[in-house]
């Protein structure tokens, strides 16, 4: 899965920007924890930001060039390349609030430690 | 060292690999562990990043070993610029693929963790950088950002264990830096010696009453023997050298050659033919009794010889010394122009005592010598203790044994005690002392040699004239109860001229009353004669005449007896004449 691209809204590929979210999961070869994270972000997207998203997930075996582009040491790393800020989330994804808010989809308040 | 070094190969115990540091491979016997990684430590500011990559440049250039630089902290314009400053062109390494520096940009603000992960990311990207050149070695600079930025510690620790054993299995030979000082007193502030332990350098740059020094010391070295003190180091333009002094054995070649002083008189005392090529000469006396002179002299003639002189001026600034020769009839300038003569003027207080010493040593090194002077050598007492600058001054004076450089040291005392003198005199072969004698409201300079290791030398007093016409050095009068140098030298010189004067005049008038006394005999000898002879000459006179009557009687008695008819004939005439010449003879 060199790079798997899916795409929740069909219809207006030339959103504004600020509505599209445009993340990038960076793996190094197909491991539990990348696989779980990949789970674990589609969940999210289709919960929250539903059509409005685009996913790449690049694996860092098959292309380690691209690693330097996005500066990046951890896998698995989610990247959120736009709406900007870059933000990095790094690990599975597991926790669903820590997410959210690494994505800026909710405030930062209230972080379970 | 060398024979250790030697022992280690023969039994195939660690292989090491050049790291190219001057110094260090001395002090680590061959350099760092082969295919293992090394822990370079320190406080900010001490040098980590600079001796890591010189380690890969020299690697890469004198030993062909490709390397990776991969930093954490600055990118790769900002390290190529640092090392410009020291030669490094690493553009022009990096075109032809023998170094790839490599930038790992950790933002702690971008990042937000959750779950499960590790650092594959950064296994990834060493390992495409160390296969895409084939590099031999490999540089983690510093890779203790990582613990600022992710804050699950646990996850960091494994991971980081894992990448030591990894880059091990790889077979690089590796640097990682660490900031030193933890609060636990470990060597390094998250305790990466404990992943790290094949090998373990300490960097240190300390502050002494306002000088800073640059220390390194091997805390840990697996396999290995090697050197555990401190040794200095120093950051020039050349680069990262560490100067393992200590290490030095007293195994340096003596040699039998003779070069003159400068100073014709003294090195007749010297058994005539001035110091021995490789020694250590201390030139100590108090304020202005010429030691600069006969520093400057002895440069002089090494120049005149058409060798190289290194100087080394501690007080005075090049065109001052210069300026100051030429007054006393020494020329240096030509010299300089030629290129044979080097002044290297600095305060001491400029820097430490080991950064005097390493400077010294790249200077030597660089301009390769057979002569150096360091005027005043008492004035580093300044930057450091009597005992640093002692351990300093033995190193020193060792290296330029090994390197066959006759040194000079111009020392300067205070009052007449001699503390100081006796304090290195001890490491000198050669000590010339200066004094000043102080007599009949006059200052003169006067000079002996106090020792002279292996050879006869004079143990005379000597008066030193400082003149346009260059260093002289005079007998002073030494009389039965005292010692006279300069006016009173000149004035008792005087008064024996004197003396001698009137006793030449007194001979000369003794001489001539004999002349004239031997005058006055003779011209009464010849009265005498005269005299004498007038009376021979009248006697003789009356003689003949007596004669003539004589013979007119006789004549007249013949004829007389002829007349008279006689029988016998008077005695022949001829007698009586005779008998008078007899008496007169």
């Amino acid at each position: 899965m060199s790079a798997i691209a899916k795409d929740g809204k069909k219809d207006s590929p030339k959103a504004p920007s600020q509505e599209t979210w445009e993340l990038r999961l960076y793996v190094a070869g197909q491991t539990s924890k990348s696989v779980t994270a990949f789970a674990n972000l589609k969940k999210i997207c289709e919960q929250h930001i539903v059509g409005k998203y685009h996913i790449e997930v690049i694996d860092l075996l098959k292309n380690p060039t691209l690693a330097k582009g996005d500066h990046i040491f951890a896998t698995p790393t989610l990247v959120r390349k736009l709406p900007v800020p870059i933000r990095k989330i790094l690990g599975d994804l597991s926790n669903t609030e820590r997410v959210l808010v690494g994505l800026d989809l909710r405030p930062r308040i209230d972080l379970p430690a | 060292m060398k024979t250790e070094n030697k022992k280690a190969k023969k039994l195939r115990a660690l292989e090491k690999i050049p790291s190219g540091i001057s110094g260090l491979d001395e002090i680590t016997g061959g350099g760092l562990p082969k295919g293992r990684p090394t822990l370079v430590c320190g406080s900010a500011g001490c040098g980590k990043t600079l001796m890591a990559m010189e380690f890969l440049v020299r690697g890469a250039v004198e030993h062909n070993d490709p390397g990776v630089f991969m930093a954490f902290e600055e990118n790769e314009e900002e390290l190529t610029r640092n090392v410009a400053s020291l030669g490094f062109d690493l553009n022009a390494l990096r075109a032809r693929k023998k170094i790839v520096l490599h930038h790992v940009r950790v933002e702690r603000s971008e990042i937000e963790e959750t779950g499960e992960y590790d650092l594959e990311g950064l296994f990834i990207r060493l390992n495409h950088a160390i296969d895409s050149i084939g590099a031999k070695r490999v540089v983690l600079d510093t890779i203790e950002v990582l613990f600022a930025a992710l804050p699950n510690e646990n996850i960091l620790r494994s991971e980081l264990r894992r990448l030591f054993r990894w880059l091990k299995d790889k077979g690089v030979s590796a640097i990682i830096t660490a900031e030193g000082g933890g609060d636990s007193g470990s060597l390094t502030r998250h305790g990466l010696e404990e992943y790290v332990a094949d090998c373990v350098i300490l960097l240190d740059h300390r502050v002494n009453e306002q000088l800073s020094t640059r220390r390194l010391r091997v805390v840990k070295y697996r396999g290995s023997v090697h050197g555990t003190n401190e040794y200095p180091f120093l950051i020039s333009k050349d680069g990262f050298s560490v100067l393992p002094v200590t290490s030095m054995g007293l195994d340096h070649p003596a040699s039998g050659e003779r070069i003159s002083s400068g100073v014709e008189r003294l090195d007749t005392m010297l058994s005539g033919q001035g110091y021995y090529r490789g020694s250590s000469i201390l030139v100590s006396g108090t304020a202005g009794t010429g030691k600069s002179s006969i520093a400057a002299a002895f440069v002089d003639a090494a120049c005149r010889r058409g060798e190289r002189a290194l100087y080394f001026a501690f007080e005075e600034s090049q065109n001052q010394i210069l300026r100051n020769m030429r007054s006393i009839g020494l020329n240096l300038e030509p010299w300089v122009k030629k290129g044979l003569l080097q002044f290297h003027a600095s305060r001491p207080s400029l820097c430490g005592l080991e950064m005097h010493l390493l400077t010294i040593y790249e200077a030597v090194k660089k301009f390769k010598p057979r002569v150096v002077v360091m005027d005043p050598v008492t004035n580093l007492v300044s930057v450091g203790t009597e005992i640093e600058v002692r351990s300093m001054l033995t190193r020193l004076i060792d290296f330029f044994k090994t390197e066959q450089v006759t040194a000079l040291f111009p020392g300067l005392t205070t009052g007449d005690s001699s503390q100081s003198e006796v304090a290195i005199s001890s490491l000198m072969d050669v000590c010339v002392l200066l004094r000043n004698i102080e007599s009949g409201g006059e200052r003169n300079r006067g000079l002996y040699i106090l020792k002279s290791r292996g050879m006869e030398h004079s143990n005379q007093i000597r008066e030193v004239l400082l003149s346009h016409l260059g260093i002289g050095l005079v007998d002073v009068y030494a009389g039965p109860a005292t010692v006279l140098t300069g006016s009173a030298r000149i004035e008792q010189e005087g008064r024996e001229k004197a003396e001698g004067d009137r006793r030449k005049v007194q001979m000369d008038r003794r001489q001539r009353e004999i002349e004239r006394e031997r005058g006055v005999t003779d011209a009464k000898v010849a009265v005498l004669r005269a005299g004498l002879e007038a009376k021979i000459e009248e006697l003789n006179q009356e003689i003949t005449e007596e004669t003539l009557i004589d013979q007119v009687n006789a004549k007249s008695r013949f004829s007389l007896a002829a007349n008279r008819q006689a029988d016998a004939q008077p005695k022949s005439l001829g007698n009586g004449t005779n008998r008078i010449q007899e008496t007169t003879e």
